[in-house]
């Protein structure tokens, strides 16, 4: 492994954890507050027991979020210096209003898992409620960073000089709402299905049954709406990167040939040398009429980018088809659950109903990090679109590869330890959250 | 404008090291106390700090924002020549945060404990000691854009003996300030004494190594004591911190008010940085051969400082009341633990 390769690595290993805790830490306290609002309402001590199990789950996602996070801000400079040196002061303004969201949260957050009992409930409520904003804000606005890499702005590029740098410009990039918002309902899914799917697990198991049914309902409703409107948001999205980045939607597409009625790849092997895709299925037109609404308008395929401007293909296509495929089956599992909450109450009580929540325990993850890949390796080579390239923008130092085996190692330790404390948080249910007589 | 973000800069800086230093202090004072009283020790501490950590560090992503959005190169320069001790330093943070969090939020209370426990003592110990690590070597005038191989560029740029005491010296202030700050925390009369002893102790070790500061200096050739003693505000802010620490002396014997102790430690660490920083004003990199990264000189362009000042002054009138408030809710160690 070489040390650009090492680099890129550490980055995509470095994201591709923060991302996860990330979303939990901005979604789950909207979870939170529902509970928390139907106990303060009913009165009801399951619902308090819930947000109270939920929040431990929150701390200790929250804690290794803050941490990786921390660490990325110094990772951006440490790997990407060139990058920081010029994209800095231009992207910069989202990173300076996301630290105040972040230290908003962080003190909701202080408030929150320690105000019981101290505080008016209305206003402990509201705490929860502001982690939860502060949180939806600040991943908002690290997405409109990322943004800008993908449709650069606010800045004339003469001469391989940034001149008129305008940071406001910069974050309302072309790219910040359609990202943002695909970012945030993949976060409400992912987050819903994996949180519902242990209480499903936790039901079928007959643990706890009443306590896990109660809880199940509030992300379960939370993913299946987020799993709806995420094909719209889909749809923006790609369309927005056919018009900002052929090159990238050619890639997902595995979209080798300029042509009239541009056909829709499903799965299949793409071969970069060949130029063409093998085993897929081709539906013809369909991809013309995704981007442009009309069956004829041809796409442009990567035969019209130069060859040292063109993504990686087979990875980008198949993080795409995995992104898209799961997004799909998340979709029926959504549907399943409207009909039995609509029109088939019986379906509720039905373990298969619950048998498929507990196999889209990962899926949502799955799909954001396969997301994530689509994004990140379908702008190569640039780092900055068209801007800069990724390989100019790595750290003159050597040695980057015992860098990344060491990181590696601290994040591989770090999910282990995570999921091994969730596990018990999980296992003290019945000693914890639900007891018959409440020790508080 | 630019002198605002200067002055947000310098304030996130000395916040992280009161507050941020505070925290790590709680760890430090962990590890050097002895076994039988480490739980009670640890019990305080974690009653004091549980809701404010978190917030405690976010000083840190507050100065290392401005410095990447308002001082690109200085950031990347810092970030490229000294690489290694970021990295030590970063797997500190790592390591702490979640073992502090961890060793809470355990839903079972076994063996695993300990590990916590060690991790978080340890972890506590080296992240200060690289922060200060790499505070010295910036001043150190050792990085070198211009070097080609790897040890110059990348392992004396901080592996010296003056950035090796800045380092010590930095982990006796965290201890001392934590210290200083949980003597309040108690209502103990054995323990108050104990943490007493434990702020004195702290307050000679910092003493101590403060001194091999300047010895390194001299070994090294960096004309330390002209930086601090040939300008008078220097001179004013060392004649100050000292003068205090006789007041908070007397105060620690005689029983003297928490609160007014608490200001005066703080005070001792605010005049230090002032006199470390005020000489050097614009500048807070020294390059090898005399160059300088200068805040005025390497500062973005004006919309960016622009627009940084402006995000500054908005996130803190949010931020600051919030923060006051919580501070202010969670000041007597009678947490309701749930």
């Amino acid at each position: 492994m070489n040390d650009f390769l090492a680099a890129r690595s550490q980055m995509a290993l470095s994201l591709g954890f923060h991302i996860v805790f990330s979303c939990i830490g901005m979604v789950m306290p909207f979870f939170m507050a529902v509970a928390h609002f139907l106990y303060i309402r009913t009165g009801n001590d399951t619902y308090k027991n819930i947000t109270r199990a939920w929040s431990k789950g929150v701390a200790i996602f929250f804690a290794t979020g803050a941490v990786s996070g921390t660490v990325l801000s110094f990772e951006l400079g440490l790997l990407w210096p060139e990058f920081m040196k010029h994209a800095g002061p231009i992207f910069g303004m989202p990173f300076s209003l996301e630290g105040t969201a972040f230290f908003i949260e962080a003190i909701a957050l202080g408030f929150f898992l320690y105000g019981w009992g101290r505080f008016n409930q209305w206003f402990h409520w509201i705490t929860g409620v502001v982690v939860g904003i502060s949180g939806l804000v600040s991943g908002i606005l690290v997405v409109a960073a990322n943004a800008w890499m993908n449709s650069p702005a606010g800045f004339d590029f003469v001469n391989g000089q940034y001149l008129n740098i305008d940071p406001i410009k910069a974050m309302f990039n072309d790219a910040w709402f359609s990202q943002a918002l695909h970012m945030c309902i993949a976060a409400f899914a992912a987050t819903g299905f994996a949180v519902a799917g242990i209480h499903a697990l936790m039901i079928l198991r007959r643990r706890n049954i009443a306590f896990h049914t109660t809880a199940f309902r509030i992300p379960a409703l939370f993913a299946c709406i987020a799993a709806v409107l995420q094909p719209l948001s889909g749809d923006i999205s790609a369309k927005d990167v056919a018009h900002r980045q052929p090159a990238k939607l050619a890639a997902m597409e595995a979209h080798f040939k300029t042509e009239s009625a541009s056909p829709l790849v499903i799965g299949g092997i793409p071969d970069p040398v060949a130029k063409e895709v093998k085993y897929g299925v081709e539906i013809p037109g369909l991809l013309s009429f995704m981007v442009y609404s009309d069956f004829h308008t041809p796409v442009k395929g990567l035969d019209q980018i130069p060859e040292d401007e063109q993504p990686p293909v087979a990875i980008t296509h198949y993080a795409f088809q995995v992104m898209v495929g799961l997004g799909m089956i998340m979709l029926a599992i959504a549907a399943c659950y409207f009909v039995a909450i609509i029109k088939k109450k019986s379906w509720l009580r039905m373990p298969w109903l619950l048998r498929l929540f507990v196999i889209a325990t990962p899926m949502g993850f799955i799909a954001v990090e396969a997301g994530w890949t689509v994004t990140e390796v379908g702008r190569q080579p640039w780092i900055i679109n068209g801007v800069m390239r990724t390989a100019d923008a790595v750290t003159p130092m050597p040695g980057i590869v015992y860098s990344f085996y060491m990181f590696t190692a601290v994040y591989i330790s770090l999910s282990l330890i995570v999921t091994f404390l969730l596990y018990r948080q999980i296992r003290m249910v019945p000693e914890i959250y639900d007891i018959k007589t409440p020790a508080l | 404008m630019i002198f605002v973000v200067m002055a947000y800069l310098w304030a996130a800086i000395l916040l992280y090291i009161l507050l941020g230093g505070a925290d790590f202090g709680a760890g430090i004072i962990e590890l050097f106390t002895s076994e039988k009283n480490k739980a009670y020790t640890r019990n305080t501490m974690y009653q004091a700090i549980g809701p404010i950590w978190e917030a405690n560090h976010m000083w840190l992503i507050i100065a290392i924002v401005v410095l990447f959005v308002g001082f690109p190169e200085i950031y990347t320069t810092i970030s490229t020549h000294l690489h290694i001790p970021l990295v030590i330093m970063l797997f500190g943070i790592i390591a702490r945060g979640t073992a502090f969090t961890f060793r809470h939020y355990d839903a079972v209370k076994d063996n695993m404990q300990k590990v916590y426990n060690r991790i978080f003592v340890y972890s506590s110990f080296v992240t200060p000691f690289f922060l200060g690590v790499i505070a010295g070597s910036a001043v150190s005038g050792r990085i070198d854009p211009a070097a080609n191989n790897f040890l110059d560029a990348y392992v004396y740029t901080w592996l010296n003996w003056f950035s090796v005491t800045v380092g010590f010296f930095t982990v006796a202030i965290c201890g001392y300030l934590a210290a200083i700050f949980i003597i309040g925390e108690t209502d103990d009369e054995n323990s108050r004494v104990r943490f007493i002893r434990k702020a004195k102790q702290m307050n000679l070790a910092a003493a101590v190594f403060g001194a091999l500061v300047f010895w390194a200096a001299h070994a090294e050739g960096i004309p330390l004591d002209k930086w601090m003693f040939d300008n008078p505000v220097g001179i004013i802010a060392i004649v100050a911190a000292i003068l205090s620490l006789a007041v908070l002396w007397y105060m620690l014997l005689r029983k003297g008010k928490v609160i007014i102790i608490r200001v005066l430690a703080g005070f001792q660490v605010t005049m230090i940085l002032l006199a470390i920083t005020i000489r050097h004003y614009p500048n807070i990199v020294i390059l090898k051969g005399g160059q300088y990264l200068s805040l005025l000189e390497h500062a973005g362009q004006e919309k960016t400082i622009q627009s940084l000042a402006m995000a500054l002054l908005l996130g803190s009138l949010l931020i600051l009341p919030a923060l006051f408030y919580l501070l202010y809710s969670f000041r007597k160690s009678d947490i309701v633990e749930h």
